[in-house]
């Protein structure tokens, strides 16, 4: 007998040289699917978990039932407010990547083209909710309005560092402002969040914890562990799937394995889970809002699968021309989120193409400010050191007594 | 002082933590409804409920980093890995997460929790039921790790680490559990009753972390040892005859150099002791402690005992666990040397 059986491989939409193909990707059109309850159980959320929420149609209208839920929260100032936010987070995205190739600071991560999830969802969040983000959800801090010094500082590593140069550039960390200390290691801050969520629950004190994840690393073991035990204590925990179609090098395949969307592994686990288009401000707002007011209400954990593309490099160290078509971006069928709300704007006489370049020119013309005035404390091309025996300080609450002796050592 | 297992002590330790701290939770496989497989935590939950002491799914991960975003949010978890052999899952959670949490966000953030094992071999479990892998925490830094050797420190001991606000793991030797084992796996088991160090006080006390214990004094060499292993040393002392000072960690990291150096420098020889495997393991460690602080007054060379380094047998356990009878032979070579 010849064996029968064939592996497979997955393939990308595209790689350099061949044209982009997203065929693999059915995209609903806009205002199709109705707002559920916020109770909704499981049994009733398969058309969520495998279909899209989308407010902008493709001409920049907002329609359909989640356009009418948004209500005041999509009034003109509040995604006036949104444009703002990501016209900032590119600004900062733009120039600390350009600081990063000038050689002053050693890295850079980049969130461009998904701009809109975090700078929405952040908006609907409460003081004392907690994120759990990744490298890329920097936009979340966009959206809590945290202080853009400290935003620079952390890449610059410097003495405006809150984290003392400690941490690789954007592995941020405040619990002021919700954004949990970033680790490197991918996967295993997913559960934390549940963890986070759980103590919330048993303190009463009325916040909820949002896990986020990149697709690639649903792969992980810990997703599984962070929806199991979300299934098993539902408690108020968001649990965030950012699918970017991307994985540095690999595409989204080899974490997707078969035809099921991310959002449909949630419902495996009994967890309601929704996919929603993340390019699209609009239905980034009112999914957060109706997925945080689902939390915070005692109703258990909620999935949500952001649609998305990961527009820039995976990281300052990667080129991704030796990959994928330089055309993929270009080809993305959910378009970019800036100009899908600008668009919407201008249709809505909210906004024009006159403010729109004096808004990009006030933003870059902010972050250049800040910027100037953080690297005034030190670049990696104008280094001020930090003294070295701050290495040994918070390692433990007191500083015991072998790394006293070590800091002798040091000479420090 | 009413007499305790280790088993009753470290409950009560748990016990006492629940009731005085509203934030402390307690948790793990089998660790709610039914107590723990070595009844650890039995009638804990029946006592405090099931927000405070619950079952959990069989994901170590997930046990360990669901205790991160509680203690970063004010909780004070005390989890249980079901043995020391079933960490591995979680010990990136533990070596890259909670060890760092405090160091990595400037103090915003930290990781009060406890986690505890219990470990080593003596029960016939075979090599995923047996294994010592205190060296493997004793690594990563910011951690501390902890092993007692009878039910007073254990409790005292314990209390300590959850008051603490780093993370500590918490190593259990199964096989002093139910009683003092001195290696003699042939004769009686004898319980905790008999023993000095099986009574304790009923209530909250503290024996403190990072300070080790005279087990025995003696002038003629040190031994280093802890866990099952002080227990070993001492009835190997006791059927040699030779004076050692047998020195009791009770804490590994961090570690008391100061007791170990003051009594090394009074003997002149040193012995150190482990269940674990052999290259790179704790022993490595005080050796080039002790080398570099006591040189000049060693007067043979520091010799190790050890489980050997293969993974640990199932019916060959005696032939592995180090015993009485290598000791005696280690204290013998170091005094003729
Ligand atoms: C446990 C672990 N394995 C591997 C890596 C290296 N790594 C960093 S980012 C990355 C890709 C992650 O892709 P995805 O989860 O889709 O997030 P994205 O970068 O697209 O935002 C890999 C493999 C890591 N940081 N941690
Ligand atoms: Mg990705």
């Amino acid at each position: 007998m010849t064996q029968t059986a064939k592996l497979s491989f997955p393939h990308p939409p595209s790689r350099p040289g061949v044209t982009p193909d997203f065929s693999y990707l059915k995209i609903p059109k806009a205002g199709t699917l109705a707002v559920p309850d916020v109770k909704m159980s499981v049994e009733d959320a398969a058309p969520y978990a495998h279909g899209l929420i989308r407010v902008l149609d493709g001409k920049g209208k907002a329609v359909g039932p989640w356009a009418k839920y948004l209500g005041d929260t999509g009034s003109a100032e509040i995604l006036r407010r949104g444009l703002r936010d990501m016209l900032m987070m590119r600004a900062i995205d733009k120039r600390l990547q350009i600081a990063q190739r000038q050689g002053k600071t050693s890295f850079y991560i980049q969130c461009t083209g998904e701009e809109a999830i975090g700078c929405g969802f952040a908006r609907m969040l409460s003081k004392g909710d907690m994120n759990f983000p990744t490298y890329r959800q920097q936009s979340l801090l966009v959206g809590s309005d945290y202080p853009l010094e400290l935003m620079i500082g952390q890449v610059y590593s410097n003495s405006m560092d809150p984290l003392k140069g400690r941490q690789l550039p954007v592995l941020h960390s405040s619990r002021e402002y919700g954004y949990f200390t970033v680790s490197g290691n991918l996967g295993t801050q997913y559960v934390q969040a549940v963890g986070w969520a759980m103590a919330a629950a048993l303190m009463k004190d009325d916040g909820i914890a949002a896990g986020w994840i990149g697709d690639g690393a649903t792969a992980s073991n810990d997703f599984h562990g962070a929806l199991l035990t979300a299934s098993v204590y539902k408690p108020p925990v968001i649990l965030n799937v950012v699918n970017n179609q991307w994985a540095i090098s690999s595409c989204t395949g080899f974490a997707g394995g078969g035809k099921a969307t991310y959002a449909e592994r949630g419902l495996g686990y009994g967890i309601p889970s929704i996919r929603v288009d993340g390019n699209d401000y609009l239905a980034v707002l009112a999914a957060s809002k109706w997925a945080i007011d689902r939390a915070r209400g005692g109703d258990g954990p909620i999935l949500i699968e952001w649609l998305t593309y990961r527009a820039a490099a995976h990281s300052s160290s990667d080129d991704p021309s030796v990959y994928r078509s330089k055309r993929e971006a270009a080809a993305w069928p959910l378009g970019d989120p800036v100009e899908r709300l600008k668009t919407h704007l201008i249709l809505k006489d909210a906004w024009s193409q006159e403010r729109h370049v004096q808004a990009e020119a006030e933003v870059l013309d902010e972050v250049r400010t800040v910027q100037k005035e953080v690297e005034s404390h030190g670049t990696f091309v104008d280094p001020r050191p930090m003294p070295p025996a701050d290495i040994l300080r918070d390692v433990y609450a007191e500083m015991p007594e072998h790394l006293r002796r070590q800091r002798q050592q040091m000479g420090s | 002082m009413p007499s305790m297992t280790m088993i009753e002590a470290i409950r009560s330790a748990m016990d006492i933590m629940l009731e005085r701290d509203n934030r402390t939770v307690i948790y793990g496989e089998d660790v709610g409804y039914f107590g723990g497989v070595f009844r650890c935590t039995a009638g804990l939950q029946e006592k405090y409920g099931q927000e405070r002491v619950f079952d959990t799914p069989i994901n170590e991960s997930a046990i360990v980093g669901m205790a991160i975003g509680m203690a970063a949010h004010g909780m004070r978890p005390c989890v249980e890995m079901q043995f020391a052999d079933y960490m591995f899952p979680a010990f990136d959670q533990i070596s890259q997460e909670a060890a760092r949490i405090r160091h990595r966000s400037n103090g915003d953030f930290t990781c009060p929790i406890v986690i505890r094992m219990p470990t080593g071999g003596g029960i016939f479990g075979g090599q995923t039921h047996s294994q010592s892998p205190e060296a493997l925490f004793t690594h990563v830094a910011g951690l501390k790790v902890v092993q007692p050797s009878n039910p007073y420190d254990a409790k005292g001991l314990l209390i300590s680490a959850m008051e603490d606000t780093d993370p500590v793991i918490f190593l259990e030797p199964k096989r002093l559990y139910n009683g003092p084992f001195g290696g003699d796996h042939s004769g009686q088991a004898i319980g905790w009753k008999q023993h000095p160090k099986g009574k304790a006080p009923a209530g909250h006390y503290r024996v403190p972390l990072g300070k080790a214990n005279i087990s025995r004094p003696g002038n003629d060499v040190t031994v280093l040892a802890y866990g099952t292993m002080v227990h070993v040393a001492e009835a190997a002392v006791k059927a040699c005859g030779i004076d050692a000072e047998i020195i009791d960690l009770r804490t590994l990291l961090p570690l008391d150099l100061e007791t170990i150096v003051t009594s090394v420098k009074k003997t002149g020889r040193c012995v150190v002791l482990h269940e674990a495997t052999r290259t790179s393991g704790f022993g490595a460690e005080l050796i080039a402690e002790v080398q570099e602080a006591c040189f000049y007054h060693l007067e043979a060379p520091i010799v190790r005992v050890t489980g050997w380094d293969a993974p640990y047998p199932h019916a060959q356990e005696w032939d592995y666990f180090p015993g009485p009878e290598r000791v005696t032979k280690a204290l013998q070579q170091t005094l003729e040397a």
